[in-house]
């Protein structure tokens, strides 16, 4: 039976479909310079440069010497690259009667934030694991007021806390510093934390019950492991609220524990001696190195966290 | 012997009432299920079962002992829920373990536990894996295995099948079956799938509005219900429902329209014989064609609407001004517009009081 073969072709010949078979097939091709595209890549360009110009200032600006930045051409790359002012920003730079530059800054900084971070999301997340799941007597009047906290202006609870930490002989010591940030913290990493654990599945918490975990072992066993996104969101906002925190670090400590921020305003804003600019660059990068790590290191947890934890609410 | 005695349990929430003075006494190794629409309160009462919900009056024996106060983990019961609710984190040995080991149990004796849970349920393999790389049906299955390595009296089940596809639901539906036959615990299921209640159950509870309405075996409530509620919430297609009235010299007849039906085999529950009455016949109860020459009752309809669906086909027609539904052999020609004879017996139908909804 050739003859159907024959047909076939002849008739594949005839076929009415064929010539509009011939138009647009498969997927439809994309060009490269759309306007579609233009005005995106632009809007985009432009906003980074916006943010990256002034990193770039700064950058070079660091790496000149004095001579070079009074030619007043603070675009141009440096000509000599020196690293003096870097080490003078970390090392020598003074602040009143201390002359060991940032460095100690630094280390407040640290022994501040260290404890700080870890202080108030322990206490966070427990405030919200039992807010979400333990529906206690109370629960939702309790929470409105912590809530409410978050909306106080700092500005009105500064006088009250340094009496307290006067009381209690806390007072311009780093502990004094440690407790005021954890406190304030509370309010938003509480509520971080409960939406989190509210998007758990009830019935995983029921299961738990079940099988008889108690209030800690559900927490540490059965939360704890789950909530690692939304655990990395609280350290990074931690970290870099309590890092780069002014106001509360010049008011609660002494020239001898200001942490990074307020001894970098000190060398910055002296109005002692020639200004040198290169020194303060480096000092601010210096200073904001830390939560530009945190964010570099963590970039896309933070971002997966976030959205984890704004599903449900 | 009674394994779970609950008695006049009620629930309120705020000014809310979800569970009024409810009483039920379920014998050892019964499979009962609870069956209702969405909202009626029976996975409120599982979990008051289960003391996941602090209750507001009343009481719940389990083997003879008052838990009302007890914490879930002491009642001697195992809950398997409908999201699986495994622990994601740990692997299927470690959801099996975790309640024993929380329990302090020896570790030789959670190691032969786990070892017999994973032989019933058929999981040896899944052990070490995590329960994201298990599909949805092996997921039950450990989550019926945490159940079962904790050697309880009382299985609870939270409509454990409503996530799985048509198939894999209508193959667990057999293994929990199956498992019944085997370990022989009381279970208590909470569907609302009627096929599931149906297949599963030794006795079926329906609730509607925090009340059992009927609480007996599948075949008294398909076939004998005692209100107009329970009538129409069983069986798929649902049940015809004609409203009607006694003849006026006695209740050996009953008209609607121009239709008179003969009652005389019709097995009275009561002696009431309200003036407005509600006739409820089930589609698979009718037949059609020459057969129905032989029932008590037969008339012609006319076809409006035929929905083939395979094995059998549904058929629309009208009776009396009225929709009218029965189900026919899928092999059968029906076409709409054809005027067929059918016929039932008046004995498989239910009669209920148009007031009062009871059966009569």
């Amino acid at each position: 039976m050739a003859d159907i073969q024959t047909l076939n072709t002849v008739a594949a010949g005839i076929d009415p479909v064929a010539d509009r078979m011939s138009g647009p097939q498969g997927a439809r091709p994309r060009r490269a310079l759309s306007r579609r595209n233009i005005f995106l890549y632009g809007t985009l360009i432009l906003v980074a440069a916006y943010y990256l110009v002034p990193l770039y200032v700064m950058i070079v600006t660091s790496l000149k010497g004095m001579p070079e930045i009074r030619l007043g051409n603070i675009f141009s790359p440096p000509v000599e690259i020196t690293f003096e002012p870097w080490v003078k920003a970390w090392a020598t730079a003074c602040t009143g009667l201390n002359c060991d530059g940032l460095s100690r800054g630094f280390w407040n900084s640290v022994q501040i934030t260290v404890p700080s971070v870890i202080f108030s999301i322990a206490v966070a997340s427990v405030n919200g694991y039992a807010l979400a799941n333990w529906r206690f007597k109370g629960a939702d009047t309790f929470f409105t007021i912590l809530i409410v906290g978050a909306f106080i202006p700092y500005q009105v609870m500064i006088y009250p806390i340094v009496i307290l930490l006067r009381e209690i002989g806390l007072y311009g010591s780093l502990w004094g510093l440690v407790i005021v940030h954890s406190i304030f913290g509370m309010p938003i990493l509480t509520l971080l934390f409960r939406n989190y654990f509210s998007s758990v599945p009830e019935e995983l918490f029921k299961a738990a019950r079940v099988d008889g975990a108690g209030f800690w072992r559900i927490y540490f066993v059965i939360m704890l492991p789950m909530a690692l996104p939304i655990f990395v969101v609280a350290i990074i906002l931690q970290i870099t609220g309590i890092w780069n925190d002014f106001l509360f670090g010049v008011i609660y400590t002494k020239p001898d524990t200001y942490p990074m921020t307020v001894q970098l305003n000190n060398i910055v804003n002296s109005v002692q001696g020639v200004k040198e600019y290169n020194v303060n660059m480096a000092a601010t990068i210096l200073t904001g190195l830390v939560p530009l790590a945190v964010y570099f290191v963590s970039g896309k947890l933070f971002v997966r966290g976030i959205a984890a934890g704004a599903v449900k609410g | 012997m009674t394994s779970v005695s609950i008695r006049d349990l009620s629930l309120k929430f705020g000014a809310l009432e979800v569970l009024k003075s409810l009483s039920i006494d379920i014998e050892d190794g019964e499979f009962l299920v609870l069956l209702g629409p969405s909202g009626c309160g029976k996975s409120t009462l599982l979990n008051c079962i289960a003391g996941l919900l602090d209750i507001s009056g009343g009481q719940i024996f389990i083997k003879g002992r008052n838990v009302t106060w007890e914490e879930p983990k002491d009642r001697g019961i195992g809950m398997v829920f409908q999201s699986y609710a495994l622990y994601p984190q740990m692997t299927v040995k470690g959801n099996l373990s975790f309640g024993l080991k929380t329990a302090k149990v020896p570790k030789d004796e959670i190691a032969r536990r786990i070892a017999r849970a994973a032989e019933v349920l058929q999981i040896e393999p899944l052990l070490e894996r995590k329960p994201a790389q298990l599909s949805g049906g092996q997921r039950q299955r450990v989550a019926i295995g945490r159940a079962l390595v904790r050697d309880v009296d009382v299985f609870l089940f939270d409509e454990p099948l409503s996530n799985l596809d048509a198939k894999l639901r209508a193959e667990l539906r057999v293994e929990i079956k199956r498992l019944h036959h085997r370990l022989k615990n009381t279970m208590i299921y909470v569907t609302h799938d009627q096929i599931e209640a149906l297949t599963l159950a030794d006795r079926i509870a329906i609730m509607r509005n925090g009340i059992i309405q009927q609480l007996a075996s599948p075949y008294e409530i398909y076939n004998r219900p005692v209100n107009l509620y329970v009538a129409g919430f069983m069986g798929s297609p649902g049940m015809n429902f004609l409203e009607g009235e006694f003849a006026p010299h006695g209740a050996a007849e009953l008209s609607f329209g121009a239709t008179k039906v003969p009652l005389d085999r019709y097995p009275f529950v009561s002696d009431e014989r309200p003036s407005r009455v509600i006739f409820g016949i089930r589609p698979e109860h009718v037949t059609c064609g020459p057969a129905s020459a032989s029932e008590p009752f037969s008339t012609e309809v006319e076809i409006e609407v035929v929905e083939p669906m395979g094995a059998d086909t549904l058929v629309w027609a009208i009776l009396d001004g009225k929709e009218f539904r029965f189900r026919v052999d899928g092999q059968s020609e029906m076409r709409e517009g054809d005027r067929v004879r059918i016929g039932f017996d008046p004995a498989r139908a239910s009669i209920f009081d148009a007031a009062t909804e009871l059966r009569l």
